[in-house]
């Protein structure tokens, strides 16, 4: 064997081994609300046992490139389905299934919050569950693996590799010299926004402007913003709460899916980083071109023959338009997928924008997901360049980004990337369309297309049956497999993934 | 003053050859040919070896040395020998460089290697073309003063408003001497009477504005030159390009190497870097290099430049510069039509000249093959200037000298016949060589 996969087994198993310690959460939620337990301790049985057993392969696993790529994308596979185990032992609701409980955990743990719970309310689940639900998405926010070397020491050396595997965007930047400092300086920030998080939501439950708002609901929701998720423990999204509370998710979600470097960066008091980086200003950029756009449509009630009743308190009204412009622009861009209203009512010119905004992403070194932002700069940049140099031949012209000039290496990376995210993506539409029609669901190509498109971009609503008030219930346990590896691709960016199925990978 | 000057190649024989008539001068070089034609040709001393070698060094004396001039044409060695010396004498180090690295890290840290002063060829020389590309009718600019005061020579052609013109004629312009009329390579020092035929070079002193003027007035309607190309990826044409960029203009560079041109695109943000063989003129007419208003050939082989140079202005280029590594290539270049040939090792020479000279001369530049020379000096009490307003000085100072400017606490000030000069003030002159060492002494 050519791969040492024990090396890798080994690890996964270690990170399992404290996966295991994530269970105490729910499991204080269940104390405080009186929830069974007997979900999360067979849970923690079987990981422990698991882990220790995989670990046990190797004492000493060595690390090389390709055992790096196998230990992060079987590490993601096997959270996800250890993940799934309190579902299925719960055994409530549509998610005991265990195809479903799989979709749910894998949609949780790559951030993606698209859901096939049939229906989310305490009366069929538990505050427990629904709590680790949350938690699946904020411990696969920032990285299980970037976790796993900031905690790690036997990961210091190959923790670049794995982590360069792991992380949304071309490359990881190295913020100190030591990898495992690095993973811990973003971990610590992820945590200090998500506490912030917490409190101003309680702040603004405590001041009166957001009654439904209580620690509950709080802490769940800092869990799914900051990773970009998008589960919410309410039936109705963000459209539960008041309008201060959906104004002041917005700015959490532009932070999520902007670069945590830049924040690093800000943290040691160098704030120009932040105002001059290329990729944070397209990003704004981006972000307040599609508002603005989106609030005209929802102002004017473009696209809308009748007014439907949903729509009826935004068309010409101005606060709630720009509110839910943003809302659904941050939401879509940044790949959360929360949800301040149900926009399967809008009119198609507002729907199809957020369509198109489910293949931008976030920043590189975000916790985005998608195409992210800095890759369409550079093939923007790139096409400019193209464009010059076909009228100029001679020219030798290096693509720039903040004003370093970019390998062309990179370049032919970002475009492979690019051009196979599409293929995967119409691959997928294929695929499910056939599937639908197998068992004769009826969907839309416009819903599957959007439903292919919010998985593999770890978004998680789409439109249509797939609307953020909807689920994926209904589709048939073959395509929600399929969705399973779409958002497993999508979460790892392809690659990673998408070369254990090559031959080259476990040849000589 | 006792220097010690290690290599003699043109840079190091062209010092010696200034500083021999007032200096104690001993010349180190490995090549004994060299020497030995030094030691017929020049009043200096010459010793056959290696500067980096401490024996060869002790012979030249270098313990009772006031200035060391290592002027080779390896960097290395000229580092090493500035080190060698500083370690047995307290004498001042003067390093030659090509490369610019040496000199960024000099600067960061003075005293760097052993060096007390370092010249880079290549910036010098990049320095000197950028320039004439801010002056473009220009033929020469040095600057004086802490760039108070400019000194510039000009060509005058047929179509100049000033051609046929007296000086006193000319001089229409505010803070601007006339110093002298260049008429075929004889230095003629400007009086009121002096005709300023088509043909001759003038050379004035004054300030920025008033030289930019003057520039604009001889010059016939020709623009401000705005689009510059610079053939040659070499590290002058890098420097040029770096510096012009830094003045707010985007030339553009044209690199045949693929690798050289891609590291050079990578390095210049604001240039275009064109990847083709400069001589092709399919090339040159498709990217209309004929419009640009100066091409500036640093191509690293004589020829080639001026291959390039002459092919660009057939093209219609307005201006061409060629950097010549040949020193009598020089004159037979701009015989044949290239409008300017700078030649890094006279730029280089002239740098450390001027840091050589006496204290008080502070700063030199050379015209007309040294047929002349423009110094700044600093007056002080025992000067015949001091304290006597000029047209009473010029009485005691001898012919072919013209006070050109002056700056009192770093104000300029136009040298009339009345000014009264005072102690501390920073004189600028123009001194035909015949007379420059009365002169220095005098003032």
């Amino acid at each position: 064997m050519y791969v040492d996969w024990r090396a890798s087994a080994s690890l996964v198993g270690t990170v399992l081994q404290y996966l295991t310690l994530t269970l105490s959460i729910p499991v204080v939620v269940g104390l405080v609300y009186g929830d069974p337990l007997v979900p999360f301790a067979a849970t923690g049985v079987v990981t422990l046992a698991a882990g220790t057993g995989l670990a046990r392969l190797d004492p000493d696993p060595d690390l090389g490139m390709r055992e790096a790529f196998l230990m992060v994308a079987a590490t993601w596979l096997a959270v996800a389905i250890v993940g799934a185990l309190p579902y299925v032992v719960a055994g409530n609701g549509t998610v005991a299934q265990p195809t479903n409980a799989l979709f749910e955990s894998m949609s949780g743990f790559t951030t993606t919050g698209a859901t096939v719970m049939g229906d989310i309310s305490f009366d069929t689940h538990s505050h427990a569950l629904l709590m680790w639900r949350q938690l699946t998405q904020w411990l696969g926010g920032m990285g299980i693996v970037v976790l796993a070397v900031a905690i790690l020491p036997e990961l210091s050396v190959g923790g670049a590799q794995l982590m360069d595997a792991e992380a949304p965007g071309p490359g990881i930047e190295k913020l100190t010299p030591r990898i495992a400092e690095t993973a811990r300086a973003l971990w610590g920030i992820y945590l200090g926004l998500t506490v912030l998080e917490i409190v101003l939501l309680l702040g603004l439950n405590q001041v009166g402007l957001a009654p439904e708002m209580g620690p509950y609901n709080a802490v769940a929701h800092g869990f799914t913003t900051l990773p970009t998720g998008g589960f919410s423990p309410e039936a109705y999204s963000i459209e539960a709460f008041s309008a201060a509370v959906q104004w002041l998710i917005v700015p959490f979600m532009v932070a999520a899916g902007t670069n945590f470097a830049l924040f690093w960066y800000a943290l040691n008091g160098d704030l120009s980083r932040l105002r001059q980086d290329s990729e944070f200003r397209f990003y704004a950029g981006v972000i307040g071109a599609t508002t603005a756009v989106v609030a005209g449509t929802l102002f004017t009630g473009a696209g809308l023959a009748t007014l439907p009743a949903e729509m009826a308190g935004i068309v010409g009204d101005l606060e709630p338009s720009l509110r839910h412009a943003a809302f659904q622009a941050v939401s879509m861009i940044t790949t959360t997928g929360y949800a301040s209203v149900d926009f399967n009512a809008w009119g198609m010119p507002s729907q199809m924008l957020l369509f198109l905004a489910l293949f931008v992403g976030g920043s590189a070194g975000s916790t985005g997901g998608a195409i992210k932002i800095v890759r369409w700069l550079v093939i923007l940049k790139s096409i400019r360049r193209e464009l010059f140099t076909t009228v100029h031949p001679d020219d030798v012209r290096p693509v720039r980004l903040g004003g370093r000039a970019l390998d062309e290496r990179a370049i032919r990376g970002i475009y492979a990337f690019t051009l196979l995210y599409f293929a995967l993506f119409a691959l997928g539409v294929l695929l499910v369309m056939l599937d639908a029609g197998r068992v004769g669901y009826g969907v839309t190509g416009y819903e599957v297309m959007s439903a292919v498109g919010a998985t593999i971009g770890n978004v998680g609503p789409g439109f249509g049956a797939v609307g953020p008030m909807n689920s994926y219930l209904h589709f048939p346990w073959s395509s929600k497999l399929l969705m399973v590896a779409l958002m497993w691709f999508g979460r790892l960016e392809v690659l990673p993934v998408l070369v254990l199925f090559t031959p080259g990978y476990w040849r000589r | 003053m006792r220097v010690v000057i290690v290599g003699a190649g043109e840079v190091g024989s062209s010092i010696a050859e200034s500083l021999a008539s007032e200096h104690d001068v001993v010349v180190v070089d490995v090549d004994s040919d060299r020497v030995e034609s030094i030691t017929y040709s020049l009043d200096v001393l010459a010793i056959t070896g290696d500067g980096t070698d401490l024996d060869v060094m002790a012979e030249a004396g270098v313990a009772d040395a006031d200035i060391v001039i290592a002027s080779t044409d390896d960097d290395e060695t000229n580092l090493a020998t500035c080190g060698t010396a500083s370690t047995v004498s307290d004498a001042f180090t003067i390093a030659r460089v090509k490369s610019a690295n040496y000199l960024d890290t000099w600067e960061h840290s003075e005293g760097a290697f052993g060096v007390d002063f370092m010249v880079c060829t290549d910036l010098l020389t990049a320095q000197a073309i950028v320039r004439l590309i801010s002056l473009p009718t220009a033929h020469d600019v040095d600057p004086f003063a802490g760039g108070k005061v400019q000194m510039a020579e000009f060509d005058v052609t047929e179509a100049s408003p000033i051609a046929g013109q007296t000086v006193s004629e000319a001089d229409r312009f505010d803070s601007l001497t006339f110093a002298a009329v260049v008429r075929d390579g004889e230095v003629e020092i400007a009086r009121g009477e002096t005709v300023i035929d088509a043909g001759t070079r003038v050379v004035v002193i004054g300030n920025p504005e008033s030289v930019r003027s003057f520039a604009s007035a001889v010059a016939v309607e020709r623009p401000a030159i705005d689009d510059v190309v610079v053939v040659g990826g070499s590290t002058i044409g890098y420097l040029v390009a770096d510096l012009l960029e830094r003045r707010g203009f985007a030339p553009r560079l044209i690199e045949r190497d693929p690798e050289r041109a891609r590291d050079l695109a990578e390095r210049l943000s604001g240039s275009r870097v064109l990847e083709h063989d400069a001589t092709d003129q399919t090339f040159l007419e498709r990217e209309h290099v004929g419009d640009a208003d100066m091409v500036v050939a640093t191509l690293g082989s004589d020829e080639r430049c001026l291959l390039v140079s002459l092919l660009a202005k057939r093209l219609g280029v307005e201006r061409a510069v060629a950097v010549v590594e040949e020193h009598e290539y020089v004159d037979v270049f701009e015989a044949v039509g290239v409008d300017v040939a700078v030649n890094p090792r006279m730029v280089t020479a002239e740098e450390i000249t001027r840091f050589t000279r006496e204290d008080r001369a502070e700063n030199v530049a050379i015209i007309a093959s040294d047929r002349a020379e423009v110094l700044e000096i600093e007056v002080d009490p025992d000067s015949v200037l001091a304290g006597r307003p000029i047209r009473e000085a010029m009485g005691d100072i001898p012919e072919g000298v013209v006070i050109g400017a002056l700056t009192r606490d770093g104000e300029f000030v136009t040298p009339r016949g009345d000014t009264v000069v005072e102690v501390g003030d920073h004189v600028v002159v123009f001194v035909r060589e015949d007379v420059r060492e009365e002169v220095t002494t005098e003032l």
